[in-house]
């Protein structure tokens, strides 16, 4: 696991002593995170790697994960669809089997620390322990054109935080309490992102019977219908008509998804046989998907909702050329012709990735500015910076804070 | 190698941190920018006239600010979007003014086009108001004279210089950036002084004003 000072060399030292400079006055803090699993998906791969993090730096940070059996789960990937604007059937019966494992949670589990950091809808209902400790929801996912029976029956719950957090500006409804904007980011050190040998890149090539005789179009993503994996394979067939390439669909699925496995079958159908397109159902594997994405001569994320969509801040980061489609926090990431290309359709993704397959020159170009951009903004050093910079705001209501 | 002046006071660098802070307000054409330009606090005036700067330093040239952005490339608005994207931000020594002059700038163009009041941003497309949290700490940096002022310039964040080159001119309102107040109130060197505060910071990148500022304190200490 990386320490603090390992990422001197790509941010500078001056980023981690204003880093330790800020941890000197959250001392004797306790902070609890609350999430909903210990594995697979973007928040607990960011838990993972901060929370060690603001460790080392001092900070008294637990993280504890709420249980709930498969009946819960799939009522909050209902709830995670409709925030999502998806159109999902929620009835009584569904809330009440969200109210009863919350229940138990409220019972199980310990939130006396100073400072409760609950992520996401699934742990929401805990806020009700609060005493006169701080509470903040952090929302990871794009909820700008929520259902709004779910959205009213959360709200409730949202509006007895001290604050809440989002990815993008477009994602913040109405609220009576403050709320921040905090992008995620990605770990430069984590095995999903660091510098890797030829060889080993060949080797994962190779392992999944990937030749490397044609430019590789990818996108890695779990098998979500938010992803639009469908919508790349329409994508690849139009660029495939100029220019031959191959599609690479990779990625796995979160123990709190049990849909992943229904989209994964649409995909190998819409696929229909064609040897160009690998698709590729991984377990975690970091390194791998690293690799895939290092092997890659375009990366796509077409996604038609995003909570962030970090996989854009990991290709930027390996200055691949991206194209993306213009939704949730995705913009923040992609300056249009700066950093890479946005689109909305799969018309429009194609034509992007034909630009970039035929003008190798300008993708380099664009590759490079994307990876300065995620040095700048993107990466786990900004994102300790932010949250410890949030912790504080909690005992500060000025817009200019002396400490 | 001249002799350097002992700094009367010593020079503490503070680091500027900032979090985003939303403000739930957003414009979706000129008329309701306008209405909301005149009414959210300052701190967001600050927030969308500086944001660029720090985050897109290694882009040049850039629009200075948001509203020039999303005007011009939002909205379609070109002759607007220069029009404010050239509003020489450093005239500006409070936010009161830089606000007034914003509001100026969009109301003489939509009585000259008063079709454009019509134009609005597609669904999504909105620009959303958001305001700067700043946190100010003081870091152990600290200089007594000009060789130990450019050596921690070199090495100090991007957020500190910020926090001396504008923050403190324009959102605490001092009358010039901390560090031209330094040399000259504490090394008495004003022709230096001078130079710096008449640098338009607002035209370089964030690492080519560090590197801008440390030549000509350099050029005055070889």
């Amino acid at each position: 696991m990386a320490k603090i000072d390992d990422y001197i060399p790509i941010v500078g030292e001056s980023v981690v002593e204003d880093l330790r400079l800020i941890a000197l006055h959250l001392r004797g803090k306790r902070i609890l995170n609350v999430n909903s699993t210990a594995v697979g998906g973007g928040v607990a791969e960011i838990l993972n790697r901060m929370v060690p993090l603001l460790r080392e730096l001092g900070l008294d940070v637990r993280w504890d994960v709420i249980r709930g059996g498969e009946e819960f789960f799939e009522v909050t990937k209902k709830f995670h669809n409709a925030l999502q604007g998806g159109r999902v059937d929620i009835g009584e019966k569904d809330l009440e089997i969200f109210m009863e494992t919350s229940r138990k949670n409220l019972e199980d589990m310990d939130t006396s620390s100073d400072i409760v950091f609950i992520h996401d809808p699934q742990p929401i209902v805990l806020v009700q322990k609060r005493t006169n400790n701080k509470w903040i929801w952090r929302c990871h996912i794009d909820i700008s054109d929520p259902k709004q029976k779910v959205w009213r029956f959360l709200k409730d719950f949202v509006v007895q935080y001290d604050a809440a957090v989002f990815s993008a500006p477009a994602f913040s409804p109405k609220l009576p309490i403050r709320q921040f904007l905090i992008a995620p980011s990605i770990d430069p050190l984590s095995d999903k992102n660091r510098e890797l040998q030829r060889e080993v890149i060949d080797g994962v090539l190779s392992k999944y019977g990937i030749p490397k005789d044609k430019p590789i179009i990818t996108q890695i993503s779990r098998f979500d219908r938010s992803k639009d994996p469908v919508g790349v394979i329409a994508t690849y067939r139009l660029v495939k008509k100029h220019i031959d390439c191959r599609l690479l669909l990779a990625g796995g699925t979160a123990t709190d998804d049990p849909e992943g496995q229904k989209v994964f079958e649409e995909v190998m159908e819409s696929a229909n046989g064609d040897p160009d397109i690998h698709i590729l159902s991984m377990s975690q594997n970091d390194l791998e998907i690293n690799a895939l994405q290092r092997a890659s001569t375009v990366i796509i994320q077409k996604s038609l909702k995003e909570g962030f969509g970090l996989t854009v801040s990991e290709a930027l980061w390996k200055s691949k050329p991206v194209v993306a489609s213009n939704v949730g926090g995705i913009p923040l990431q992609i300056k249009h012709k700066h950093s890479g290309l946005l689109c909305y359709s799969a018309e429009g993704a194609a034509f992007a990735v034909k630009q970039f397959l035929s003008s190798p020159e300008y993708a380099r170009k664009i590759g490079e500015n994307g990876r300065e951009h995620v040095r700048n903004n993107f990466l786990i050093t900004r994102h300790l910076r932010d949250y410890m910079l949030l912790f504080l705001s909690l005992y500060h209501k000025e817009n200019i804070v002396y400490l | 190698m001249a002799e350097l002046t002992r700094a009367a006071e010593p020079f503490r660098f503070y680091a500027r941190l900032h979090l985003t802070e939303l403000t739930g307000l957003k414009a979706a054409n000129l008329v309701q920018l306008v209405r909301l330009l005149k009414s959210v606090p300052g701190g967001s005036i600050y927030y969308h006239t500086h944001r660029f700067l720090q985050q897109h330093q290694y882009l040049s040239p850039e629009p200075p600010n948001d509203f020039a952005y999303w005007v011009r490339e939002i909205l379609g608005e070109e002759e607007l979007g220069e029009r404010l994207a050239s509003i020489d931000i450093i005239q500006y020594s409070t936010i009161r003014n830089l606000r007034e002059r914003i509001i100026e700038t969009i109301e003489e163009y939509l009585e000259q086009r008063p079709e454009a009041k019509i134009r609005f941003a597609q669904e999504g497309g909105e620009l959303h108001f958001k305001k700067a949290v700043s946190f100010i700490l003081p870091t152990q940096h600290i200089s007594h004279d000009l060789r130990e002022f450019v050596e921690i310039l070199k090495r100090i964040t991007i957020d500190s210089i910020y926090f001396h080159i504008f923050e403190a001119r324009l959102r605490l309102e001092k009358k010039t950036n901390d560090f031209s107040n330094w040399i000259q109130n504490s090394i008495g060197n004003e022709a230096l002084a001078l130079s710096i505060a008449h640098l338009d910071p607002y035209v370089y990148t964030m690492e080519d004003l560090r590197r801008t500022i440390i030549d000509l304190i350099e050029r005055e200490i070889r």
